[in-house]
């Protein structure tokens, strides 16, 4: 990590982008996550895995705002944003898919992308109905960016002003990945990105996830069943089940970790 | 450059109807009478396509379903019953006027000059809306609507029994299930005040330009940042809440801006009966403002426009000048029926609002979000194959 002198490193552990501290959620007496601490480093690309119901995704809906943690701290690029509300997570360089898509499906695609910078927009009610031309132009600017950003994740020409309900699932998915980019994140949190792909489809997504890394410098979160994905792309792996981190290290240590290997096949009889 | 001209025409078509519509409405006075049950129609239906355009805001953009929407009327009407009546008689010896005519300052009481009133009546109306925003903010779909119900039967209440509240010494807070009259004629600067008595036609001109104000807003908020936030909103709470949108806030800025355009049309509609009546501030009113929404299409500016202007001309023209009236109304007795079609308003708006669920539930005029909302992702199509 030689490049941590770009990042502000304030108190976070050895200048993480993201730390958590011993994070809990419980819904009532069900412990959905427990005390799970994890530390991501700049410009890295990190997984999360388990198998279903471990889980990863209320872990991801604590780190964006969605549910507040019973217990534990959480520290993005060394501000506390525990508990804070989702807007103003994201407004601070957060971003996320969901595992099922949701998007907003009767606007069109170059509009979901809009909304997605909406809290790098400044317009207000009463600049929006005089349309100034401060509004005005960065209403341009932001239609120019969106169309920019949807065409990096590889959507061109008509499919831009096509609603979101009539493009293909694999364009859903691209739109998803293009509406989380919009807000310039710092950190993308990826939900199952390749449910419902074909291997092919889930190397370009691979690929794509390296050349966002490398070209817009995001550091990606990644929960993923894929496991050719998984240790195909990532450098450090953290494992759940039940709620409780269970192993972490780099995909060979995983590969290797007996409590992995049984917690997803089962123990072996004895 | 062929597809470049098409472009330019097509541009250049949009504005066609909308300007030709906008300039037929404004000439259509010379053609009536200036006193004129016609004129007097239109003005309402007028008043309506704001009140309309405000609660489309609000349960169209934003889907936030508003079935109290009376309280903007009341409060917008109330804002002309205490500031442009004698209701505060005592107030400051002589009363205290504020730009308005020679007559009018010699009446005691609050006198203040119209536009004055429609800035109060937006103000108020856009607290107010924030207000009755707070306590829905934790709420969804149909949850919303019993709180802002509420809302508008406490508003009602609150009015039609204000004579018994009183206020700093014996100002009572309305004149109860009598009405506040009569108000002031409206009064604008550099025009003479207006007697709708004698002339409605600058009553008519003064609401379309409110109308066509309130049309302008509408527009221009769709088309921006807001108005995405609110469709997004509207799509998916979540999704949008992690993309960035503050949900408080652009909820809140939903529920003020359709509130301040149902005050403005209030204080107008107020000015205009030249009476504020509590009796009007029913829960029917609000049903009656949502039933034009959903019959011109929910979402669309422009359907909600001729919803407004179809049902007014049924509940002021077609109920009680066709149908209790004349062959319809002899007929209805030869049959030995004794009631009046104004008596059953409520049930034929009932079977319009039904007639255009089943045939045609997208509204008049459908906005192509809802339209896709309707029509896709049902299963119409294997219905079809089994008929």
């Amino acid at each position: 990590m030689s490049d941590t002198s770009t990042t502000n490193a304030g108190p976070t552990l050895d200048g993480a982008v993201l730390a958590t501290e011993h994070v809990t959620k419980a819904f009532g007496g069900l412990v959905a996550v427990s005390d799970i601490s994890i530390s991501v480093a700049p410009r890295s690309i990190v997984s999360i895995i388990g198998p279903n119901g471990a889980g990863k995704t209320t872990f991801f809906n604590m780190l964006t705002g969605l549910y507040k943690p019973t217990a534990g701290r959480i520290r993005f690029d060394g501000t506390d944003v525990t508990g804070k509300r989702p807007d103003i997570i994201t407004s601070m360089g957060v971003a996320r898919t969901f595992q099922n898509i949701r998007l907003f499906s009767t606007m069109t695609a170059l509009e979901n992308v809009m909304v997605g910078e909406h809290s790098r927009m400044r317009a207000g009610l009463f600049g929006s109905i005089l349309r100034t031309p401060a509004v005005r132009r960065e209403e341009r600017e932001v239609r120019e960016r969106a169309r920019e950003t949807l065409d990096y994740v590889g959507l061109s020409g008509s499919q831009v002003d096509t609603l979101a309900i009539n493009l293909s699932y694999g364009d859903q998915r691209r739109v998803e990945i293009a509406r989380a980019l919009a807000s310039t994140p710092q950190l993308l949190l990826l939900d199952e990105p390749t449910a419902g792909m074909n291997p092919q489809e889930s190397d370009r997504l691979k690929e794509f996830m390296q050349r966002l890394r490398e070209e817009r410098e995001v550091t990606i979160l990644l929960i993923e069943h894929d496991m050719k994905v998984v240790m195909g792309v990532s450098e450090h792996i953290t494992v759940l089940d039940h709620g409780e981190k269970i192993a972490e290290g780099d995909p060979q240590d995983i590969r290797n970790n007996e409590r992995v290997i049984e917690a997803y096949l089962g123990k072996q009889a004895e | 450059m062929t597809a470049l001209r098409g472009l330019r025409k097509a541009r250049w078509a949009k504005y066609v109807l909308p300007v030709t519509a906008v300039v037929a409405a404004a000439l259509l006075p010379f053609f009536r009478p200036p006193l004129d049950g016609f004129l007097d129609d239109c003005i309402l239906a007028l008043i309506f396509v704001a009140m309309a355009l405000g609660l489309n805001l609000i349960v169209g953009f934003a889907g936030l379903l508003d079935l109290g929407y009376v309280a903007f009327y009341a409060f917008g009407a109330t804002a002309v019953g205490w500031w442009a009546s004698n209701h505060f008689g005592g107030f400051n010896g002589d009363g205290l006027h504020i730009g308005v005519s020679s007559f009018t300052e010699s009446q005691p009481g609050i006198h203040v000059n119209f536009l004055l009133l429609l800035i109060g009546a937006i103000l108020i109306c856009a607290l107010a809306g924030a207000i009755i925003g707070l306590p829905t903010l934790r709420l969804r779909g149909d949850y919303i609507a019993i709180v802002t119900l509420a809302f508008g039967e406490i508003v009602g209440r609150f009015m039609q029994n204000g004579d018994e509240v009183t206020v700093f010494n014996d100002y009572a807070l309305s004149n109860g299930r009598e009405s506040i009259a009569p108000v002031d004629q409206i009064d604008l600067p550099f025009l003479d005040q207006f007697d709708s008595a004698l002339n409605l036609r600058p009553y008519y001109w003064t609401m379309l330009g409110i109308v066509l104000v309130v049309l302008f807003v509408n527009l221009r908020v769709r088309d921006s940042r807001l108005g995405r936030a609110w469709v997004a909103l509207r799509e998916d709470e979540v999704a949008a809440a992690s993309m960035g949108v503050p949900l408080v806030k652009t909820k809140l800025t939903a529920y003020a801006v359709g509130g301040a355009i149902g005050g403005l049309a209030g204080c107008f509609y107020g000015a205009y009966l030249g009476s504020v009546n509590a009796n009007q501030f029913q829960f029917g009113f609000s049903i009656l403002i949502l039933a034009m929404v959903i019959l011109g299409g929910l979402g669309s500016i422009w359907g909600v426009v001729l919803g407004a202007i179809a049902l007014t001309f049924v509940n002021y023209r077609l109920i009680p000048d066709v149908l209790d009236q004349g062959a319809v109304n002899d007929l209805k007795n030869d049959l030995g029926l004794s009631f009046t079609f104004s008596e059953v308003a409520f049930g034929i708006f009932g079977f319009v609002l039904v007639l255009m669920m089943v045939m045609r539930p997208q509204g008049l005029l459908p906005e192509r979000r809802r339209q896709i909302e309707l029509t896709e992702g049902t299963e119409e199509s294997v219905f079809e194959a089994r008929i």
